[in-house]
């Protein structure tokens, strides 16, 4: 039996580790390195209508257990990522959360749509927190375009749609709301958090863009807390993620509610990180006698007490 | 592309903060080739959080023996100068392309394109800027030992920076220049370029064949500029590098107009770090 089998809003999953969307490309790199099939799902890099070229360069700069990137969204383009990187992917036993990213609403609908009917995606991840565009913020931290968008995106596909939340906001648990209003069958969190780092000699900021995405082990407690409270607030399943790279750092997502993890910058470090994950967890939950995830999915909920 | 843990066999001072480190492992040859790349985790733990490109400087003929050198700078190579003898080293390796090598090299069948053409025997000029310098000595070792004659032009800061020289030396004609003139010729690398190529009016043959470089973009900007888009000439990149493997596309650059391949950016990790002299834009 395997131990790690899930399902997450009706998709069928191996195992609940999957790459997160722009730490993996499109896993043509990976793939030189294993079988990508051992994987639960892939979540693809963002793509958009139409090709884009990325920010100017220093597109990366480090801070203590964790660095900052401003990779601007770079892909070639719909088109091009359906006939070639979806093609190339189609050989793998995995499921494709194809990530969508977009700068007004006809862009996302028309994105998504011709996604949704690619026979090897099996859900849409809408990135709507990309802090690294112009405009991309915008649906992200505004609950009221929020719910328009993923309303609009939700008439043209056919199938689950994942809207993955910024923690730039006040309220994650009001994005959250919002977007299961709108029919969202399930919610990424979190993507990166805006930060910046300036250089000494230069006295200028590193990124050539100024500020980037924070990501890696340094996010995770606020990850933690984002998914414990929409997992205790919002009846919707959680693909969680933020500085994942240890089976303890999955169990801790899984404990505050998270039904699926995605491993983002820990590929970066070690390119076999995903597999080495993925049989390190399934060890864990052997030796500790955990014969399914759901035992151990939300564990962590209720367990707090308030002020007295 | 590897995962290995080589033992540290040596990590020792060379010249003002540039590290001579010894690793002992198995590194074929033919993987292992001239102008590929380490990726180091220098940290054991989670800062520095990415690792750190480095080129390989030598490897031994009994292929046990791998040595790079680097300068130490920030956190990330601190960390690594603290490495002792008998340490392991987290590394992936060998990555990125190589340089390409005339005919006549043993040993590789892949010197392919422009250089497949040329006859056996080749003048080389080596041209190398401060922690640029490392990979030429592998590539130049190969490429003495197929029988080529070597000129290189190394370019320090100053006289406390050099490093190197004897080794140079033992394949050829060594030029050393500092920018304060505190030692061998004051000036840039591309003065010394002057003198070799001024020669060449009195001995009517082009002073070398084939060019390779490393160095900061600065000089090799100065190259593109100076050297003809005609001769064979390559340079290596020195890029701020997150994954290595081509996924993360934190080190692209440009391709000049005339050389683009399939994408209009380059990966320098991946279709890099080795690129014709006037392919990339600096």
């Amino acid at each position: 039996m395997n131990l790690l089998a899930t399902e997450i809003a009706g998709i069928k999953l191996k195992n609940p580790i999957m790459p997160a969307s722009g730490c993996f490309g499109f896993g043509r790199e990976y793939a030189k390195f294993y079988d990508l099939s051992v994987l639960g799902g892939i979540a693809i890099k963002a793509t958009s209508w139409e090709p884009r070229t990325g920010n100017w360069t220093p597109r990366v700069a480090e801070t203590p257990g964790g660095m900052l990137n401003s990779i601007g969204l770079q892909n070639p383009g719909v088109e091009k990522v359906v006939a070639e990187e979806l093609a190339f992917l189609s050989q793998y036993d995995t499921a494709i959360f194809a990530n969508v990213a977009g700068s007004s609403i006809e862009d996302y609908v028309s994105t998504c749509a011709k996604l949704s009917q690619v026979a090897n995606v099996s859900a849409i991840e809408l990135n709507v927190s990309c802090p690294n565009v112009h405009n991309g913020i915008q649906f992200g931290s505004n609950e009221e375009s929020l719910e328009v968008l993923t309303r609009e995106v939700k008439k043209v596909i056919n199938i689950p749609l994942f809207v993955k939340l910024s923690p730039n906001v006040t309220s994650i648990v009001s994005m959250a709301k919002a977007a299961q209003r709108a029919g969202a069958d399930g919610l990424s969190l979190i993507n990166t958090l805006l930060g910046m780092r300036i250089d000494l000699k230069t006295r200028k900021p590193i990124l050539a863009r100024g500020s980037g995405g924070l990501s890696g082990p340094a996010i995770k407690p606020v990850a933690i807390r984002m998914v414990y409270e929409v997992a205790s607030e919002v009846n919707l399943p959680i693909i969680g993620m933020g500085g994942i790279q240890s089976v303890d750092d999955a169990l801790e997502f899984f404990f505050a509610g998270a039904s699926a993890l995605a491993v983002g910058t820990a590929n970066f470090i070690d390119p076999f990180a995903c597999p080495e994950l993925i049989k390190a967890l399934e060890n864990h939950l052997e030796s500790e006698g955990i014969k399914s995830l759901n035992e151990i999915i939300g564990a962590a909920l209720n367990h707090v007490r308030s002020v007295h | 592309m590897k995962k290995i843990f080589p033992n540290v066999v040596e990590n020792t001072l060379i010249a003002d903060n540039i590290f001579k480190l010894v690793l002992e492992d198995n590194f074929p040859h033919d993987e292992f080739k001239p102008g590929k790349f380490l990726h180091v985790k220098c940290s054991k733990g989670l800062d520095p959080l990415l690792r750190r490109p480095m080129s390989i400087c030598d490897i031994s003929d009994d292929e046990r023996y791998l040595t790079v050198l680097y300068r130490r700078e920030g956190r990330g190579t601190t960390l690594l100068s603290e490495y002792r003898a008998g340490e392991k080293i987290d590394i992936l390796a060998p990555l990125g392309n190589n340089f390409e090598l005339p005919a006549g090299y043993n040993g590789d069948k892949n010197a392919a394109g422009d250089l497949q053409q040329q006859c056996l025997s080749k003048k080389i000029l080596l041209i190398g800027g401060g922690i640029g310098v490392p990979p030429l000595y592998y590539l130049g070792r190969k490429l003495k030992a197929a029988g080529h004659s070597i000129i290189s032009i190394l370019g320090f800061n100053a006289a406390k920076d050099v490093f190197y020289e004897n080794e140079f030396k033992s394949l050829g004609e060594v030029f050393i220049t500092t920018v304060d003139g505190s030692y061998g010729m004051k000036g840039f690398v591309i003065d010394a370029l002057a003198e070799i190529e001024s020669a060449e009016i009195v001995d009517c043959e082009p002073s070398y064949d084939v060019m390779y470089s490393c160095g900061p973009k600065a000089m090799l900007k100065a190259l593109q500029s100076r050297i003809s888009s005609d001769k064979l000439a390559y340079m290596s990149l020195e890029e701020r590098m997150g994954c290595g493997v081509g996924a993360c596309l934190a080190c692209v650059c440009n391709y000049n107009e005339g050389f683009e391949r399939d994408k209009s950016y380059s990966r320098v990790c991946t279709e890099g770090p080795v690129y014709k002299l006037h392919e990339i834009s600096l």
